[in-house]
């Protein structure tokens, strides 16, 4: 990548221009499956540069299988991931990876600023020398997620919401085009959760990176996300959130009858009343036409 | 105490000392303590390997090391750590007993084995312990920052392409290597002392990694020659002096933090201030 000292301008020009490269992200019939078990099956969707998508599914639907596939470490993915054009081995430089849960022990000698460092050039060999270059980038990172000031603090002593910011710093610190965040939201509590889906969409927003964000609990994405890639059952729907999230697109989805229920700005996803609603149609597709894409 | 025949031991348990605190800093960072006390230990039977084939004692300790490392790295991959260190500490340790028993090994060589023997270093001794030493650097330096990211965040170095199964045999590798070069001097049970106790002080004294490395090393290097010295003038075993000021160090270091912690507390007010939330509050309206 190249030094510049800024996150990358709304727009990041192409270097790698190529016929798709609208998207920053395009997966195309995406299949896991691990010791016989079908994981993710004929997984489909595209995320153009400053977007945010939540990836939405409960416990165990495969969202963290799917944003491994899309860092290439995933073993025996089938089907096609492309990264501005690229596999994901060589699109390394791109995409910057918030992993679920990261337990810092309370004496690890690493401040947010060494760990920001490391997000830098942790990948190179020899020792490191002193550069106002690596600084500024540094620091560019840190003041995106707005973590200059606990910048030199050790991490383990910081709260939850912190330590999240820290990661997500570490992950930017090489200007990716894409942001991948397994379950950012999961350990925080209302305020800081609030906090942070706000700073996911200003990165959207101001940088124009691409963000992919996977939760359980759809709803405090809801004011920042323009996409949503709803997995259940290792099949996956994506569309925008007035597209997908209805009933009748996850019953088809869940093989059962689901009801979607609004209340004060939150969405809901129930297992219907009772099973028998489904005689009434209410998980068949609207006259046919496949809103939800590739359910 | 600085006659000629102590120059080396100056030299020698001085340069332990320094790649003992550096691999010490990263043992402690991997949390590989167990290992670390494991792989000195099941190595201590090469010695009496090298005398029943009656080859060089240190060719026998690297053979042992050399095998415990493999077998650690290959039962770590099945699953926990702390499981693999114990099975391979046993192991080797069963076999040592045997093998100690069909030698004339007699009671003092296995005392100064696992004791440490710090008088009686040859001029010939410092060859290998020097070209161990600087292939530890010198590896310890060219991986300096994958091997950090690697050991302090391993789910962040996965995304980075940085293979953990590389950086973990490598990692034991040097690990062996050191303990293979130590163990004679200052014995199968004070390598382990002398990798955890200074950089587990100097991780709670300093929170930069850089900074933390090079204080486990001047701990390292001072705990030894204070150790070397008072062992000359009691005539008391090095490991004992090298093993209670371990304890010493990292219970001062300890105290020293919360000490530092309870009377100036820095880190409450910024984490009260918050003033990030300016960025993001400012992001949000208009938008949404
Ligand atoms: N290495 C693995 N071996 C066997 N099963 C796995 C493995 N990794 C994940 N799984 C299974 O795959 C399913 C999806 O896991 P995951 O992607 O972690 O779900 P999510 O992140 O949505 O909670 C789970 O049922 C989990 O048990
Ligand atoms: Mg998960």
């Amino acid at each position: 990548m190249h030094e510049h000292t800024t996150l990358p301008p709304p727009v990041p020009s192409d270097h790698h221009a190529d016929a798709n490269c609208a998207s920053v992200l395009a997966v195309e019939d995406l299949t896991v499956s691990i010791g016989g078990r079908m994981l993710l099956q004929g997984v489909t969707f595209a995320l153009q540069p400053g977007q945010l998508c939540g990836l939405i599914g409960e416990n165990g639907a495969g969202k963290t299988t799917l944003l491994r596939s899309l860092i290439g470490v995933q073993p025996s993915p089938h089907g096609q991931v492309s990264i501005s054009g690229l596999s994901p081995r060589k699109s390394r430089d791109l995409v910057g990876y918030v992993p679920q849960k990261i337990n810092f022990a309370p004496d690890l000698p690493m401040r947010v600023y060494d760990l920001v460092q490391l997000g830098c050039d942790g990948h190179r060999l020899g020792p490191r020398w002193f550069s106002r270059r690596l600084h500024q980038q540094v620091m560019a990172a840190l003041d995106a997620v707005g973590a200059q000031d606990f910048a030199y603090q050790r991490i383990g002593e910081l709260s939850g919401g912190q330590q999240q910011r820290a990661v997500i710093a570490h992950a930017l610190a090489r200007r990716p085009r894409l942001l991948l965040l397994d379950e950012p939201l999961a350990n925080l509590d209302f305020r800081s959760a609030n906090e942070l889906a706000g700073l996911l969409g200003h990165l959207t927003r101001v940088h124009g990176i691409a963000v992919l964000v996977t939760a359980h609990d759809m709803n405090p994405l809801l004011p920042v996300m323009d996409h949503i890639v709803y997995l259940a059952k290792g099949r996956a729907a994506s569309g925008s959130v007035r597209e997908v999230v209805q009933s009748a697109t996850l019953s088809i989805l869940y093989g059962y009858p689901v009801a979607v229920i609004e209340h004060g700005g939150r969405v809901l996803v129930l297992p219907h009343a009772d099973a028998q609603a489904g005689e009434d149609g209410c998980y068949l597709m609207p006259n046919g036409s496949a809103s939800g894409g590739q359910a | 105490m600085f006659d000629i025949f102590m120059i080396h031991t100056w030299i020698a348990s001085t340069i332990i000392a320094v790649t003992a605190g550096i691999l010490g800093f990263f043992v402690v960072l991997r949390r590989s303590a167990f290992a670390a006390h494991a792989l000195p230990l099941a190595t201590f039977p090469g010695a009496a390997a090298a005398q029943l084939l009656g080859i060089q004692p240190l060719w026998g300790l690297m053979g042992f090391v050399t095998l415990a490392v493999v077998l650690l790295h290959q039962l770590q991959k099945l699953g926990r750590k702390d499981v693999a260190a114990g099975l391979v500490l046993v192991t080797l340790l069963a076999v040592g007993s045997l093998l100690l028993s069909m030698t004339n090994t007699y009671a003092p060589a296995v005392f100064s084995l696992l004791f440490g023997q710090v008088l009686g270093i040859s001029a010939a001794d410092l060859w290998p312990v020097a070209t161990i030493a600087s292939l530890v650097l010198i590896g310890a330096m060219s991986l300096y920052r994958p091997l950090l990211l690697q050991s302090a965040f391993p789910e962040l170095a996965i995304s980075r392409g940085i293979s953990a199964g590389v950086i973990d045999i490598i990692f034991l590798g040097l690990l062996g290597l050191v303990t293979a070069m130590a163990m004679p001097v200052v014995g199968a049970l004070l390598v382990f002392s002398l990798l955890i106790a200074p950089a587990a002080a100097a991780q709670s004294l300093s929170a930069r990694p850089l900074q933390a490395l090079v204080l486990a090393v001047m701990f390292s290097v001072g705990m030894m020659w204070l150790a070397i010295a008072l062992s000359f003038w009691t005539n008391w075993p090095i490991g004992f002096f090298v093993g209670t000021m371990g304890a010493l160090l990292f219970t001062s270091a300890r105290m020293f933090r919360y000490i530092r912690h309870r009377w100036f507390s820095t880190a409450l007010p910024t984490t009260m201030k918050n003033s990030s939330m300016k960025l993001i509050l400012a992001a949000q309206p208009g938008e949404a």
